[in-house]
């Protein structure tokens, strides 16, 4: 009764550090550290001092994230079960061989019902894809018939989702060394793979806000940027073949790559959140703005959403262009050389910076800033693809 | 905010660079400016602008300075503009927010505590101090920073929190003019202010560094530049090269740079995996230990502040075995010379001047491939060789030339591409090559075609088999004949323009028909003699198809354009290793700056200022709690966390029997 009460008293976007602490918390902080320092003990002699401290740093994160955001550690748990599955199925068949090549690979993914149907990597991004098209309907079913246990489902859709794209990236990152170890990269590496980074991480941060705004009418906008993600991933694969595992390019055999891509994509998953929150809030505002049986929430709220996503991802596309601009440095002779993909990110950066300023010290609100909210996605599109499809520079690693 | 008094003309500048329009004005601008160097490509040589945009746009074009947008004088003005309104903006607000970051606001009033919105009261059956002590608790448990003072008949106590907010704006503003100044140190400022003075004149000439004037040289005092070089392997450098304009300077070095070696590492499907330079160091300054060091992709080598990357590879004149086939006149004969990439070999044929400018090199030639099944397969060509054929009139065509037959469905073949304008897609010419996977036996036959006795025997042997009668008749023989000469210079299109001059339109078709299968029984018979010369009596599936290649060949030789075949016999390879050098002495300025920035951004974000004032006061009945908090960030979270800090003192208060007098909810 008394941890009840608790969450009654927790309010809405208070950071919840000072809560009551359950007994799997201290369980979670127990398996992730000694997972993390297990694996750094076990292949410490294969890892240089910036992937060893690329792996403590993202070992701390993720415990501090679970610890925060208690529904980190299933998803931790699911996708660490599914790799594992993956890992163990894998290692059944190929044993301790370091490298067997794309077609035993290949046969022994046609003919195992664990990878076949669940955790290689291409079932699980097909799995994955599927479930953020069915909860993208299912959240707009819920909005409609305000059915709460609908929306529940449509949740439960995106974490299962979420965890089937995760288990996909494990997958594939285990696979590219089983094809050639030469071959072996983390699966941040081109237009296909950041693409199946980009629903996940967006998924991931509007789970976070579905959870602190307690709302799952938003759901069903979010998701729809997340399914066109995925759409043009389907088509990415069936056309173009896309989701073969190629070897790095030279320039992108680096440490940065690990911290500088998942970065980025964090600014990316945010701004595409604020803009889809700002297409819910022009449509209320069209509608009329808030009323008595609202399915959405105030306007006032969509507002505050707006700021949050746009706040987070622009502190992350900081962060990664910081490290664009380091990584520059090691592999391209110089830290800003107005290329064409630094340009853009300088233009993205620029504009969000802009809207923050109106925002924060102007102190303006509503329909203007939700337009910019939508207008900033298409600018963020164009650094992200249109740069890579119009435009020549040294940054072409993702074209099409 | 209070108003800044406006009547000096300084203060009214300050206020309005500092001003908020004016930073956002900027940041657009910058955001618009920056557009122009994404969609012109930028830096590229001049002549390529002017076919591209015309003699007068191209001269708008160069005085608006857009062929280097990110150089052009008023686009470093709007930067330099947004330096100084962000330092403006910083030297306005931050001496006041550093005051109120350490300021509690003891000194604050009751009224105006009340009017504050949300503010609340309660009457506590206690004395002023345990009142005290409860609302310093509340305070201190939600992680206030808390002060109190004795006020007229009890205490105010005063609590600040996440002040530090205070300083992420100010780190954010200052990192902008940080990074922003570390810029401007690595920026070409100083190459422009030595041409400005006339010290430094830019270079347009293509010729040797031995022949460029001593004052297109920058010295080695220069105390930041980036640029290039290319060093063969086994030569060195003590320049590079930095390109300005349609033109460069050479940039000295403190140290001489030696390429032993420059190696391509590849990955089983031959994409690249790394590329590695072997260098050595050469110092003046320790002429005993020169430094040998390898660099690759990703691992420059820093060395006194300067640091050299693995840029680019190109050939180093790589030195080649060539036989050269003569196509015309007496074809088929072969000569064999010695060459090297970037070497002119000038010769005369024909009575016309020729000469070959070899230029490039390749080692491997990967290409996707449709194997069996339709799958696309990655496959090595071998090494090539790249060269112009130029005639004594200037005109050239661009040639690629395989050192090895490939096998193309089922067939090794001698690919040759040619193109006649730079930048256009390559046609090729395959020639067959032979049972020993030569070229010998193509040339002979080609040669064989050439030879009018041979050809003249061969068409009256074939008349006498098939036709006695017509083999009695000169003019049918001399029509043949000359049907075969127009094929060997012409290809199939001069046997029909020679048909169109002469047949009907009604019966071209037939009469084309016609003559090809004449012409192919002429050819076919003599291969056969060829083949017979050669010892093969009987021809197997492969010899045939040699035949229909060689004539599908011959007939695309009348489009080659070159008065002889070159074939790559040997080749010695000498690569270039692709240097970019730069020194940088704004980069740690730059860096700290983005630290700065990192800092600044999430403190902005993620600290929120918030104050509390717990007033108590004595009374006939204990003590009365006056309440207040504040944020000058109105949002929903605040609110949410005032209406938080306010029930966890109530319920504090209420456990010492408080009762709540008024409360304002707004």
């Amino acid at each position: 009764m008394s941890a009840n009460l608790d969450a009654m008293r927790q309010p809405l976007g208070q950071s919840p550090a000072a809560r009551h602490v359950r007994p799997l918390d201290i369980l979670w902080l127990v398996a992730v550290l000694g997972a993390g320092f297990g694996v750094l003990a076990a292949f410490n002699q294969h890892m240089d001092g910036y992937e060893v401290g690329i792996l403590i740093g993202t070992t701390l994160s993720l415990a501090a994230f679970g610890w925060f955001w208690r529904s980190m550690q299933g998803l931790t748990l699911a996708v660490a079960v599914m790799s594992g599955i993956a890992l163990w199925r894998y290692g059944a068949h190929f044993g301790d061989q370091l490298s067997v090549g794309l077609e035993a690979l290949n046969a022994v993914q046609a003919k195992d019902f664990f990878l076949k149907f669940l955790v290689s990597s291409q079932s699980a991004i097909m799995w994955m894809s599927a479930l953020y098209v069915g909860a993208t309907f299912t959240y707009f079913l819920a909005l409609f018939s305000r059915a709460e246990y609908i929306g529940r489902i449509a949740s439960a859709l995106v974490w299962a989702a979420t965890a089937f794209g995760l288990t996909g990236l494990m997958a594939r990152w285990r696979e590219s060394y089983l094809i050639h170890v030469d071959y072996g990269h983390i699966p941040v590496s081109n237009l296909y793979e950041v693409f199946i980074l980009f629903a996940v991480i967006t998924a991931l941060i509007y789970l976070f806000y579905e959870g602190r705004f307690r709302t799952r009418n938003l759901g069903g906008f979010v998701m729809l940027v997340i399914s066109a993600a995925v759409g043009f991933l389907l088509w990415y694969t069936f056309d173009r073949g896309a989701n073969h595992i190629q070897p790095l390019v030279p320039a992108l055999n680096s440490y940065w790559m690990k911290i500088h891509v998942p970065a980025n994509f964090v600014g990316y998953g945010a701004f595409a959140l604020a803009a889809m929150v700002g297409v819910a809030y022009l449509i209320k505002h069209k509608l009329g703005g808030d009323g008595e049986h609202d399915r959405l929430p105030k306007l006032a709220v969509l507002d505050d959403l707006m700021y949050k996503a746009i706040a987070l991802g622009f502190g992350f596309f900081t962060v990664a262009t910081i490290l664009g601009a380091m990584w520059a440095a090691e592999a391209w002779g110089g830290y800003w050389s107005w290329d064409p993909k630094e340009t853009w990110a300088l233009i993205v950066w620029l504009n969000y910076a802009a809207w923050l300023h109106l925002r924060l010290t102007k102190g303006w609100r509503g329909a203007p800033m939700a337009w910019w909210a939508v207008i900033g996605l298409f600018v963020t599109t164009f650094a992200f693809l249109g740069v890579n499809m119009f435009l020549s520079g040294l940054h072409s690693y993702g074209t099409l | 905010m209070t108003q800044i008094p406006t009547h000096s003309p300084g203060r009214q500048l300050m206020a309005f660079l500092g001003s908020m329009n004016l930073a956002i004005i900027l940041l657009v601008a910058v955001a618009l400016a920056s557009i122009i160097g994404t969609v012109l490509q930028q830096n590229q040589p001049y002549g390529d602008y002017l076919m591209k945009f015309g003699p007068f746009w191209f001269e708008v074009f160069r005085t608006l300075g857009l062929y280097d947008v990110y150089s052009a004088p008023w686009f470093l003005a709007i930067l330099g503009f947004l330096v100084i309104s962000t330092s403006a903006c910083v030297i306005r607000n931050a001496p006041g927010m550093l005051r109120e970051m350490r300021d509690h606001r003891l000194h604050a009033q009751e009224k105006s505590l009340r009017g504050i919105p949300g503010h609340a009261e309660w009457q506590v059956p206690v004395s002023v101090e345990a009142a005290a002590i409860e609302g310093r608790r509340t305070l201190l448990e939600s992680g206030f920073n808390v002060r109190e003072t004795r006020v007229a008949e009890g205490y105010l106590i005063a609590g600040r929190k996440g002040a530090l907010q205070r300083l992420g704006y100010i780190f954010t503003h200052v990192a902008i003019v940080i990074i922003l100044v570390g810029g401007v140190l690595d920026s070409r400022i100083w190459l422009a202010f030595r041409e400005m003075t006339g010290d430094l004149v830019v270079e347009t000439r293509p010729v040797p560094v031995s022949q460029v004037p001593p004052e297109s040289h920058v010295p080695a005092s220069n105390p930041s530049f980036r640029g290039n070089v290319n060093i063969p392997e086994g030569q060195q450098s003590s320049v590079l090269f930095l390109n300005v304009r349609d033109g460069y300077v050479v940039q000295e070095l403190p140290f001489t740079i030696e390429v032993q070696d420059f190696r391509i590492e590849h990955y089983i499907n031959g994409q690249p995996k790394s590329y590695e330079s072997d260098l050595v160091i050469h110092d003046p300054a320790s002429p005993n230990q020169p430094l040998k060091q390898t660099i690759s992709v990703n691992h420059p080598l820093i060395y006194k502040g300067h640091a050299i990357y693995q840029a680019s590879f190109g050939d180093g004149g790589s030195k080649l075995a060539l036989r050269a086939w003569q196509l015309l006149g007496q074809s088929g004969a072969a000569q064999d010379i010695q060459g090297a990439i970037f070497q002119d070999i000038p010769f005369s044929l024909g009575g016309q001047r020729y000469t070959v400018e070899l230029n490039d090199f390749r080692l491997f030639n990967i290409n996707p491939v449709e194997g069996e099944g339709g799958k696309v397969e990655q496959k090595n060509f071998g090494p090539s060789m790249v060269f112009r054929m130029r005639d004594a009139a200037g005109q050239a065509r661009e040639y690629e030339n395989y050192m090895s037959p490939v096998v193309m469905d089922g067939r090794p073949v001698f690919i040759s591409g040619m193109r006649e304008q730079v930048g256009a897609p390559m046609r090729y010419l395959y020639l067959p090559a032979d049972r020993d996977n030569r070229l010998d036996t193509f040339m002979a036959y080609y040669a064989r075609l050439h030879d009018p006795e041979r050809v003249a025997r061969a068409v009256q042997a074939m008349l006498e088999e098939i036709n006695p009668e017509a083999a009695k008749l000169p003019a049918a023989s001399e029509s043949i004949r000359a049907m075969v000469g127009r094929f060997v210079e012409g290809g199939y299109d001069a046997i029909g323009t020679d048909l169109e001059k002469r047949v009907p339109a009604e019966q071209l078709q037939q009469a084309f028909e016609t003559s090809v299968r004449v012409l192919q029984t002429v050819l076919g018979r003599m291969y056969v003699e060829l083949l017979a010369e050669r010892g093969i009596e009987a021809p197997a599936e492969q010899d045939e198809r040699f035949l229909a290649d060689a004539v599908t060949a011959i007939n695309a030789l009348a489009l080659y354009g070159s008065p002889i075949y070159l074939q790559m016999t040997g080749f010695e390879h000498i690569q270039a290793s692709g240097l970019q050098i730069t020194k940088s002495p704004g980069k740690a300025v730059v860096y700290f700056g983005s630290v700065l920035l990192t800092l600044g951004v999430f403190m902005l974000f993620y600290l929120h200022p918030r104050r509390a004032w717990v007033l108590v006061r004595e009374n006939e009945s204990g003590a009365r709690v006056l309440f207040a908090t504040t944020s000058h960030r109105k949002t929903i979270d605040m609110q949410q966390a005032a209406a938080q800090l306010r029930e966890r003192l109530e319920l504090r208060l209420s456990g010492a029997g408080g009762q709540p007098l008024a409360a304002d909810h707004a």
